[in-house]
């Protein structure tokens, strides 16, 4: 918790906040501000057009959904707290960063619930609505004062603002349009271009009528004008200047974009948090570009249809997120077995079960990897960038098709509604699929070609005069005929298995970032990246010699890293899935389940790689990290 | 000069040499038990196909698993033997994307209404043009003698060897009593030339046509259907105008004959929950049941420039501009 005395108490005056004098502007390297309400108050909107504005000032911004459980949760509670965190950086910030500098809270329990969390800096700056303490409820008024005398007794500089009075003088209802108002303040204290958020304000509200953008632009105003004229608090954050177009979009939207310039046409889905937002934003534009999204019935459903629609023509796409998941193992079997090409993408979540559907972890890598029963080779990718999330997906659906073969898409519900701009990318023709082969099939020619040395074959798509055969998920033969005899099933296993180590051999040798050689080395996959590279950097600023290596693909993986590995004195993984801690009195070396990609690499590298993870649903924060490896570097274990 | 054409009979000569015929459509020899009920499905099929002179490279079987979804593996067209319970999402899936081609779906009583019965239910929901033979022989065979959700009361199988418990679940009832349903129809085994003028006017209709087909078992079930096949009283022909319309030669074999308007669902239902007297023939059909294929647009083929012309308009929402 925060140390009492570390700041001194600003809000002697309860009046109001007003602090006179000309503002001193400070100068920051960023800051991560969050803005939180009730569910429905727009704190999200709020956020999201404060981080539109920094991008296009040229910042760097990673923002992040600050999500409750419930569409409705009840007002003013502590589970309640939506809205949007933003990290504003002089630099490419490819994380959210630490605990928050500044909080704007609609009330003071849902800031409760974000203090609770650990989410706010020793000292924080809130700016608090304080309409709460003329309630006429007097249990309000008590929750209200109590908990303001707390947050200031604790050292937070906590300024009372009184909103939604201000905005009366604007609108007839405040608690509408109190967002734009907080989004005008903060314009103001950021040093952000008024005429640029006046613009993105008129986007915002662009499918609103006219009278609403004038609206919500004069609350704007009015909360730029107001911090101007009585708040002294001011940032300032130097811009990057970027030469190119950047695309300004979440993790979700992206992987929309990328499954529609891959030239894949169907996707079907069944609703699930966090990955159905992405469906949200292709139903609504894949048909102008010539494909579908199809609202299964079931989440097998979405995936056999799927595969039917890969089957019959292009390779389609099924998004998904957890426990869809494990419900289209079998299927996905199937795709392996029968050698239909398919992309599955899966934006986990936390579990197992249910578990926690809004919030980040990464547990799925080894279902992604074996989770059916049998030998079914497949492919899988990891997202680590929002920029990732659009490219990916034409990758996944080039080594599908080419491969005949399954691929797996991991991102999470970190990129899924986190925005990080990146360059607007270059549209080729050469991404999109290859129409659907109706060529006549020669006499000769069978369903399962097997190469002997890449285990490829040519597959026949129904239409094709002379292909006729039928498809099974049964052990065959290279015509396609059900056989049960030994050696036609190991011939199936041998080339299926094959394809994956001719894929592999496509594969260039990761890099590391960091010092080439050293004391330790972090391996990474997945949203982490930008988190992990910021601890390392941190730590070879202060002296030790460390590296991070991120994996994009983790089955199978490149060649080369187990060479690097023997570069390092120590290895070890910083992941979001459980590994048993080596402190636990319980724990040891025979019987510490590891995390899921410390896994894999002690198996396949015989390297003792340890693992430091953290499973509480939130992004990693870079100071975490780095005293993770702290901890690692003078104790050779990651927790003291 | 002799020339052969010449004096060979008009109907000879007229055969076109790119007509298809029954062997055609012929894949691997049936593996299905003698006597199986499955034999005259396949049969009727291949027969279909070969009348309807159906292109074996547009035309796919689907199947899940079981007895009955080995059928793609007998054709001589595409197949897809998918998973047990899915072959009607697979079917859906391969619809969509190509609706050029004849899809058939193969199904059994354990795949349609037990592990693939949420699939059944929304497939009559979507109505899409394909035509699914539900081989109900009451029992599993695959698997060797279970209890099947359209078992008898009473049945003794290897997991209820005390009989069944419960009462069976009627696929025609519960396919009738859905609602968006647009092509119902009976059929059994042992009347070859009603199944095939049932398959075939399925087959016409555009939109799903469900035909329940009484199929036996001759390994496990040997006498199951006896009381339907030797006792005139349980079998009910329906004929209409607007149904099936059967030669007197064959009608006649029937004691109970019905005029059936298949467009009088509430006849339909009755004639479907009657378990003493099966009806034989097409108890509903509307073809004004909306396709969802034609609904989807299906997939426009753009050209590549268009597509990129799209898609940098999607990309232009999104874009930030440098500052100048």
């Amino acid at each position: 918790m925060n140390d009492s005395t570390a700041v001194s108490k600003l809000n002697d005056d309860q009046s109001s906040v007003v602090v006179a004098g000309e503002p001193q502007i400070q100068r920051l390297r960023d800051h991560v501000i969050e803005i939180i309400s009730d569910s429905g108050e727009g704190a999200q909107k709020c956020g999201q057009s404060f981080a539109g504005i920094a991008a296009k000032m040229g910042h760097g911004i990673w923002t992040v959904e600050i999500i409750p459980a419930e569409i409705e949760p009840p007002a003013r509670s502590i589970e309640g707290a939506s809205g949007n965190r933003i990290r504003v950086g002089s630099f490419e910030v490819a994380n959210g960063g630490d605990e928050a500098d500044l909080v704007v809270a609609f009330n003071e329990q849902v800031l409760l619930g974000r203090v609770r969390t650990g989410a706010l800096k020793t000292g924080c700056i809130i700016l608090l609505e304080n309409k709460w303490r003329h309630h006429q409820d007097p249990a309000i008024v008590a929750a209200y004062t109590s908990t303001h005398e707390k947050l200031v007794a604790d050292g937070y500089r906590v300024y009372e603002i009184p909103m939604e009075q201000i905005c009366l003088q604007h609108t007839s209802t405040p608690q509408r349009g109190k967002n734009m108002f907080v989004l005008g303040m903060l314009n103001q204290i950021y040093g952000q271009d008024l005429e640029l958020a006046r613009e993105q304000v008129a986007f915002t509200f662009r499918s609103k009528s006219a009278d609403m953008v004038d609206r919500n632009i004069k609350l704007l105003e009015a909360g730029y004008e107001w911090v101007g004229e009585n708040f002294d608090l001011r940032f300032e954050i130097a811009s990057a200047k970027r030469e190119q177009a950047q695309i300004v979009v979440s993790g979700n939207a992206a992987l929309a974009l990328g499954i529609m310039a891959s030239g894949m046409e169907i996707c079907a889905m069944y609703p699930i948090t966090p990955a159905t937002s992405a469906s949200h934003y292709l139903s609504e534009v894949f048909e102008n570009v010539g494909g579908l999204v199809h609202q299964a019935e079931d989440e097998i459903a979405a995936c056999a249809f799927a595969i039917g629609a890969s089957y019959a023509g292009k390779c389609a796409v099924t998004i998904t997120s957890g426990p869809g998941m494990a419900l289209k193992q079998e299927l996905i079997g199937l795709a392996a077995m029968a050698e239909i090409p398919l992309v599955i993408v899966n934006v986990q979540r936390g579990g197992p079960s249910t578990g926690l559907p809004t919030k980040v972890e990464q547990g799925d890598l080894l279902q992604a990897i074996f989770g059916t029963h049998g030998d079914a080779p497949r492919v899988v990718l990891a997202a680590a960038t929002i920029e990732d999330c659009f490219y990916l997906p034409i990758t996944a659906r080039k080594i599908a098709e080419a491969f005949n073969l399954p691929v797996v898409l991991l991102t999470d519900a970190n990129l899924a509604t986190a925005q990080q701009p990146f360059p607007r990318p270059r549209l080729r023709k050469e991404w999109f699929a290859a129409p659907v082969d109706q060529s006549a099939i020669p006499e000769s020619e069978v369903p399962y070609d097997w190469d002997h040395t890449t285990g490829l074959h040519r597959r026949f798509t129904p239409g094709q005069p002379g292909g006729m055969h039928t498809l099974t998920g049964l052990a065959h033969d290279r015509k396609s005929r059900v056989a049960y005899d030994p050696a036609t099933n190991e011939e199936g296993l041998r080339h299926r298995s094959l394809k994956l180590a001719a894929f592999q051999k496509t594969l260039t040798k990761p890099e590391v970032r960091g010092d080439a050689e050293g004391d330790l080395l972090v391996i990474g996959w997945g949203s982490t990246k930008g988190v992990i590279e910021e601890a390392i950097e941190q730590l070879r600023d202060e002296g030790q010699t460390v590296a991070s290596l991120h994996l994009t693909y983790m089955q199978p993986m490149a060649s080369g890293i187990g060479d690097i590995m023997k570069r390092y004195r120590q290895v070890m993984t910083v992941e979001m899935n459980w590994g048993d801690r080596i402190d636990e009195e319980l724990i040891d070396m025979e019987n510490r389940r590891y995390s899921s990609l410390a896994w894999l690499l002690r198996a396949r590298y015989l390297v003792d790689v340890d693992c430091w993870t953290e499973v509480q649903g939130q992004p990693l924060k870079p100071r975490s990290v780095a005293q993770a490896i702290r901890n690692k570097l003078t104790r050779g274990v990651t927790r003291v | 000069m002799f020339d052969p054409i010449e004096v060979l009979s008009p109907s000879v000569s007229d055969i076109d040499d790119d007509a298809y015929s029954l062997d055609d459509f012929e894949g691997v020899d049936s593996r299905w038990c003698h006597r199986c009920g499955n034999n005259a499905i396949l049969t009727a099929v291949q027969k279909l196909c070969a009348e309807e002179q159906l292109a074996p490279e547009k035309t796919v079987f689907v199947s899940g698993i079981g007895c009955s979804s080995r059928l793609p593996h007998y054709m001589g067209t595409y197949g897809f033997h998918a998973l047990h319970g899915r072959a009607l999402p697979v079917a859906e899936g391969i619809k969509i994307r190509r609706p050029d081609l004849h899809v058939f779906v193969t199904t059994g009583d354990g795949d349609c209404c037990s592990i693939g019965a949420g699939h059944w239910l929304h497939a009559i929901r979507y109505n899409m043009n394909m035509t699914v033979l539900l081989h109900d022989n009451q029992i599993y065979g695959l698997t060797k003698k279970q209890v099947s959700p359209t078992s008898p009361r009473g049945l003794v199988s290897n997991t209820s060897p005390h009989g069944a418990h419960l009462e069976p679940l009627n696929p025609l009832a519960a396919t009738l009593g859905m609602s968006n349903i647009s092509f119902v129809a009976h059929a059994v085994d042992w009347v070859p030339s009603v199944l095939c003028d049932i398959i075939k006017q399925a087959f016409h209709h555009r939109g799903l046509a469900f035909v329940c087909i009484m199929q036996r078992c001759p390994n496990y079930l040997p006498d199951h259907f006896e009381e339907y096949i030797k006792d005139p009283e349980r079998t009910v022909l329906l004929t209409h105008a607007q149904g099936l319309q059967v030669e007197e030669a064959v009608a006649r074999r029937f004691k109970h004959r019905e005029e059936h308007d298949p467009r009088d669902i509430d006849r339909a239902r009755e004639l479907a929950n009657n378990r003493e007297r099966v009806p034989l023939g097409i108890l509903y059909r509307n073809p004004d049941v909306l396709c969802y294929e034609d609904v989807r647009a299906g997939v426009e083929h753009l050209s590549a420039t268009d597509k990129i012309a799209a898609l940098e308009r999607e990309f232009d929402k999104f874009t930030v501009q440098p500052a100048s």
